[in-house]
């Protein structure tokens, strides 16, 4: 038989709370400490918030992060260029491709690769391929959080024909290592530029169904309307970028005003908040900016099908990465989850000096306490959901 | 031989009971079968479709196995006594509410003279079983969850009073069995399609808040699983959990069944040549589309926010409510 | 505005800041006594409006520890990396948590994988490792502590039982 281990749960208040009690002092006055999370449904992954709440209104979050901390710098360091690769997919694993694309285009900046316009144009197709899944994501978790499980359901299957095209591409589903330094991994398979124009086609009725199913629902409106506004003045203040920028009515978008991997070739509306439901910048706000934004997607996606050039995509792979130039480069992309920028830093060896992944998500985080103050309970969780964050990125 | 005459009264209760609460569990385990296949095709998949054979009818029955073999857990920081007794105290308030419901003429546990008020008094039962489960549980979630779900059915008790009245007032009773007589003889004759609007309004008025009355969604705030973890029952596991569960579906058979008593006639079918058709299979049909009802709401809306939840309740169902008992009030004595 | 313009704009202002055309990116170095007069102008300055720190890098040298900051400027659309180094017996400098508040979470970064420190940061705490972590991972002498609490940190490769 085996010994069972006597388990000591401390309870109620700390020696010295106990000590403030034992004056007559209430050391918590009618507040209550409340630790949502790292294990809670609505924190997307393993996020901590520590609240104070007076009754369900929350007066003070303080924001825990590092529970899914995997040493991305660290190992970065320890591995040659292209090893670095497979580690940069892992962040944010909703969005491998555009994880990868910042990485790629750092190191291909520092040793001064052009690629040929067929890489280029893959690479934006799985790229905006890809936004559009993890938009997917972010848009059913978030109406998970409201309580709406349907639509989830529905966006996964949009997101699994996705998924199917991206595995026949490379061979996996969400950490792909296609894109390479100087290229890519290979070619595309025969028939599968046809495959991704018949799932635009099938992708376009979706999205009115979403705004008919969810996004004009009453109860949702009533929910992220005027909810977690963020102003202009925070957004800038906190480095938010990416949608949630773009929702407070900040029209930036590093594809179209500082193009990167040829975007500037491609037609496309960058989707701002207006404040169409309540107030510019709120839960709302960020939301629709995400649904819209999967429709410019599929534009630049039926454009990158019908521009396809010719070309080789492994021309201008090094055949060496054991010398890199000295020096050091900071390269930014529009990642799903706002701007990923890769500062790296060369000292001429073939394993890079430091490597800094700036995530969009870290930035998303630290503003959570300045625009959720004073909201209740639930109106922190449609916070939380709604400037979309995944741990993995924000952790690294 | 012994006498049985005395005792016939008991023995027949008896009976009724175990009766009850076997087919509250049949109920419950169809249910459970039901709302993931309601859930699946309006999330366009298929849902259970494995154990068993034919759509996963043996499901429940497997899942039913797992609760009862899994380990119970109680928490180290529990108030043991309350943590235990809390689900039961909920699940009898469910079933207490089956002693009134009247499945046809002569199948009612008790035909009570004051059967509706019977009814609103032991739903709010409830209230204190969810409490107590909050309470004891010693989790910050549950207690909000706990309440959350005072808060909400205390509130929502009075719409769904109010909405009760106004069959009450046309009937002039309050028997459930003379309630539904008193609609016979065809559709047009219930209660929900006589004084027009108004009676349709107290139906319309007493489905929302009944909703919020067994936390179901968009109501379930109480277990809001996004925001509250699972609620009051977030510590439980295992029998005690199914405890919950069966009481939820056997509320939400309640309160359908109280709307089919009082406002759509009960057991009495929709045409009268329809009547060869016995009485309980109509009442439980009814039951089971509104039951179907309320699936369908939780797989398609979103949750409410506590103060939403509050204002729909004070600001709009309550005074609907007051306007509409003070007219049919007057209708009745006007007419009668 | 190109990063050499910015630096001489800067120049004038009286504040001390070289250029380093490094390849591919240049760079701006402040010394410790004008870097964060360096980035209020840079902030403030209509002609220079960087509206938003991007990004905030602790680096160890082999002499020298350094932060690099990327600023943005949406207004102008131009970007520029500004640097200040210091000694390695007393890996500190001035904070820019109060003139961009993400400044906070990236020093605390910083300060936590680097082991840097930041002169009138309001809530220096370490923030992707445990309070109680021992060391600073990104500095190049770092090496593992054994255990952390009940957990072994060191990789032991897994026993197999079968003959």
């Amino acid at each position: 038989m085996s010994e069972t281990k006597e388990i000591h749960i401390p309870l109620g208040p700390s020696p010295e709370k106990w000590d403030l009690l034992s004056k007559g002092i209430d050391p918590f006055g009618d507040q209550m400490i409340l630790q949502m999370g790292p294990q809670h449904p609505a924190t997307h992954g393993v996020l901590r918030l520590e609240l104070k709440t007076d009754g369900e209104v929350v007066t003070k979050i303080t924001p825990y992060i590092g529970y899914l901390h995997r040493c991305f710098e660290k190992v970065a360091e320890s591995v040659t260029y292209p090893q670095v690769i497979p580690y940069t997919e892992r962040m944010d694993y909703l969005a491998g491709m555009n994880m990868a694309l910042s990485y790629v285009l750092a190191v291909e900046k520092l040793r001064e690769i052009e690629v040929n316009d067929r890489v280029e144009t893959l690479r934006v197709l799985v790229c905006e391929l890809n936004r559009i899944a993890s938009h997917c994501v972010a848009i059913g978790t978030f109406a998970l959080d409201i309580g709406a499980w349907t639509p989830l359901l529905y966006l996964f299957q949009v997101r699994e024909h996705i998924l199917d095209l991206l595995e026949e591409l490379s061979g996996a589903r969400m950490l792909f290592n296609y894109i390479r330094i100087g290229g890519l991994a290979h070619d595309i398979p025969t028939g599968w530029i046809d495959k991704v124009r018949e799932f635009c086609t099938y992708m376009d009725p979706k999205i009115p169904e979403l705004n008919g199913l969810l996004s004009y629902n009453k109860i949702y409106i009533e929910r992220l309307a005027h909810v977690g506004v963020m102003s202009q003045d925070v957004a800038l203040q906190y480095g938010i970028t990416g949608p949630n920028l773009r929702a407070t009515g900040f029209d930036y978008d590093m594809r179209r005003d500082a193009p990167y991997s040829g975007y500037e070739k491609y037609d496309f509306q960058p989707q701002i908040g207006a404040g169409e439901q309540g107030t510019p910048g709120d839960c709302w706000d960020r939301y629709i900016v995400r649904v819209r934004e999967m429709e410019e997607s599929l534009k630049i996606i039926r454009q990158a099908c019908d521009r396809m050039p010719e070309g080789d995509v492994k021309e201008t792979i090094p055949k060496s990465l054991r010398k890199m130039p000295e020096g050091e480069v900071y390269v930014t992309t529009e990642a799903p989850r706002g701007e990923l920028g890769i500062y790296l830093v060369s000292d001429g060896t073939d394993k890079p000096y430091r490597v800094k992944a700036r995530s969009g998500a870290y930035c998303s985080v630290a503003a959570v306490p300045a625009i959720s103050l004073g909201g209740l309970i639930a109106d922190l969780v449609a916070i939380v959901a709604s400037i979309d964050i995944v741990l993995g990125e924000v952790d690294r | 031989m012994i006498a049985l005459e005395p005792y016939l009264d008991l023995i027949i209760s008896v009976v009724y009971v175990v009766g009850i609460v076997l087919f509250l569990s049949l109920f419950a385990l169809f249910a459970t079968w039901l709302e993931r296949k309601v859930a699946g095709h309006i999330q366009d998949r298929l849902g259970p479709m494995e154990t068993g054979g034919w759509h996963g009818w043996l499901q429940p029955i497997a899942d039913a196995i797992k609760l009862l073999i899994k380990e119970d857990i109680i928490p180290a920081a529990a108030d043991k006594k309350l943590f235990k007794l809390a689900p039961y105290l909920v699940f009898i308030g469910s079933l207490a509410g089956f002693a009134v419901l009247p499945f046809a003429a002569n199948l009612i546990g008790s035909d009570l003279n004051i059967g509706v008020y019977y009814v609103i008094a032991v739903t709010s039962l409830v209230v204190i079983g969810i409490l107590m489960a909050g309470w004891a549980s010693n989790n910050k979630w549950s207690m909000y969850g706990a309440m959350r779900s005072a808060a909400q059915m205390i509130s929502y008790e009075i719409p769904v009073a109010l909405s009760l009245l106004i069959p009450v007032m046309m009937a002039g009773t309050m028997s459930m069995v003379e309630i539904v007589d008193n609609q016979a003889g065809g559709f047009w004759n219930w209660y929900v399609f006589r004084t027009m609007p108004f009676s349709l309004i107290a139906f319309v008025i007493y489905f929302w808040a009944s909703l919020a009355e067994v936390n179901r969604a968009p109501f379930d705030l109480p277990e809001a699983e996004s925001e509250l973890v699972a609620g009051y029952f977030t510590e439980y596991s295992g029998i005690r959990w199914a405890m919950f569960f069966l009481a939820e579906y056997g509320d939400m058979f309640v309160v359908s069944a109280i709307a089919a008593t009082v406002f759509l006639g009960g057991w009495y079918a929709p045409f009268p040549f329809l009547d060869i058709i016995p009485g309980p299979i109509w009442f439980i049909g009814k039951t089971a589309f509104l039951v179907f009802v309320q699936m369908w709401l939780r797989w398609t809306l979103p949750r409410l926010r506590v103060d939403q939840l509050m204002y729909v309740c004070w600001k709009i169902f309550l005074p609907f409510s007051f306007a509409n008992l003070l007219l049919v009030g007057l209708w009745v004595v006007l007419k009668g | 505005m190109t990063p050499e313009e910015i630096c001489q704009k800067l120049q004038s202002a009286g504040i001390e800041v070289t250029y380093h055309d490094t390849k591919p990116d240049p760079f701006l170095l402040c010394t410790l006594q004008s870097y964060k007069q360096a980035a209020l102008t840079l902030r403030d300055d209509p002609d220079l409006a960087f509206q938003s720190l991007m990004s905030l890098t602790g680096l160890e040298w082999p002499d020298y520890f350094e932060v690099a900051s990327q600023l943005i400027s949406y207004q102008k659309e131009h970007r520029v990396t500004i640097k200040v180094r210091c000694g390695k017996d007393d890996p500190s400098v001035p904070t820019l948590s109060d003139v961009w508040t993400i400044a906070e979470w990236h020093e605390r970064e910083a300060y936590d994988l680097v082991g840097m420190t930041f002169a009138g940061h309001q809530d220096l705490r370490r923030i992707l490792l445990p309070e109680d972590w021992e060391g600073h991972p990104l500095r190049k002498d770092y090496s593992p502590q054994e255990r952390w609490h009940d957990i072994s940190l060191t990789s032991e490769p897994p026993k197999t039982t079968h003959e």
